[in-house]
């Protein structure tokens, strides 16, 4: 069983573990890759070169610091396990996916109504296609609430999802995700935050549990 | 010289220093000034209601402020003097159901004010609120308290 302060000090993902969850990881992106070449209709792949865990509060260093300008979708885990997704992209990616479905003309512009409304729609893609393949895997019900969007600075938008008093220091699970298309290979993130009380549940049920 | 405060955190500076919290989303800056002896003191905060918790006395309105407070003191700043101004608070992510977690900002913001008011401590100057983002610094010095954004710049409170 893991105890409250092994989380907290740190998931090793052992090479076994890691491996699982890049299957996992790559299994959903290949469902997520299906579903967004039929959105842009046009080919798109997508692959999962690694998973890890890190402390929730160092995630804004991977996307560039606190202030980092990010194109964020949010959305709530529901089902045995809770949490907080969230899919994440710098803005001239996110804008680069804008200009295959065309509707990005200028890359410097504000997000529009439309690419505000299509940041969601993809967003819920990941989300779905990611936990569906988790719930294959761990037999726990987990799917997607509505999306929200947000493109403001990386800490500020990420923050939402330590409302639920989640401890400092509380780890997050986080897919790096590329996405391949005729314009260019894009990298994106997406970040799962177990809520506090349903977090052991999801590591017990992914065997993590004792490689520390 | 420039003192980074973290999420959950709080610091006091003086002697011409500043203070700097980066990307409030509906976390909320709390920046209070003895203007006699120019010691400032930065709070970034969290969430409005420890619930008895005691670890991490910053992270919540109702055990972060008297925290704060007591570091002024110690430093040298007298509580009749502080005068408080604020910013975040945001609600980063529109959304039409209304649901709690969405709308910590705003509870976290009404907790502040409601707290110092009770304190007796003045709320000169606010920004808070909105869709949006904030990087704030205290510069002790002046009092001045300076407010990013990723969209509209920089402006002082």
């Amino acid at each position: 069983m893991v105890d409250q302060s092994d989380w907290r000090n740190g998931v090793h993902l052992d090479k076994n573990a890691a491996d699982m969850l890049r299957e996992v990881g790559n299994i959903g992106a290949a469902h997520a890759a299906t579903a967004l070449s039929e959105m842009l209709r046009q080919k798109v792949t997508m692959e999962v070169p690694w998973v890890e865990f890190i402390p929730f509060d160092d995630v804004t260093e991977i996307l560039g610091g606190p202030e980092q300008v990010v194109a964020c979708v949010y959305l709530r885990m529901l089902g045995e396990v809770t949490g907080s997704i969230f899919f994440i992209q710098t803005v001239p990616i996110a804008k680069q996916l804008m200009s295959l479905l065309e509707l990005s003309k200028d890359a410097l512009a504000p997000f529009s109504d439309m690419e505000v409304s299509a940041l969601g729609e993809i967003g819920n893609i990941m989300a779905a296609s990611y936990l569906g393949s988790l719930s294959d895997l761990t037999h726990l019900t987990m799917f997607p609430s509505v999306p929200l969007v947000a493109v403001d600075m990386a800490q500020a938008v990420l923050n939402v999802g330590l409302q639920q008093d989640n401890p400092i220091g509380n780890y997050a699970l986080i897919i790096h995700t590329s996405i391949h298309h005729h314009l260019a290979s894009e990298d994106a993130h997406l970040f799962l935050l177990p809520d506090p009380g349903t977090q052991e549940a999801l590591v017990r049920a992914l065997g993590i549990e004792g490689l520390a | 010289m420039m003192h980074k405060v973290g999420m959950a955190e709080a610091k006091v500076a003086g002697a011409g220093d500043s203070l700097r919290t980066l990307g409030l989303g509906s976390c909320v800056g709390v920046a209070l000034y003895d203007p006699i002896v120019k010691i400032g003191g930065l709070l970034h905060v969290m969430l409005p209601a420890s619930g008895g918790k005691t670890e991490l006395p910053a992270k919540y309105v109702d055990t972060g402020l008297p925290y704060v407070i007591h570091l002024m003191k110690d430093a040298g700043a007298q509580t009749r003097h502080i005068i408080a101004k604020l910013a975040g608070g945001a609600q980063m992510f529109a959304l039409t159901t209304g649901s709690d977690i969405v709308r910590v900002g705003p509870r976290n913001v009404e907790a502040v004010s409601q707290w110092l008011q009770e304190a007796g401590i003045p709320i000169v100057a606010t920004d808070v609120g909105g869709s949006i983002g904030r990087t704030v610094e205290l510069f002790t010095e002046t009092g001045a308290f300076s407010i990013r954004t990723a969209q509209f710049g920089e402006r002082f409170l």
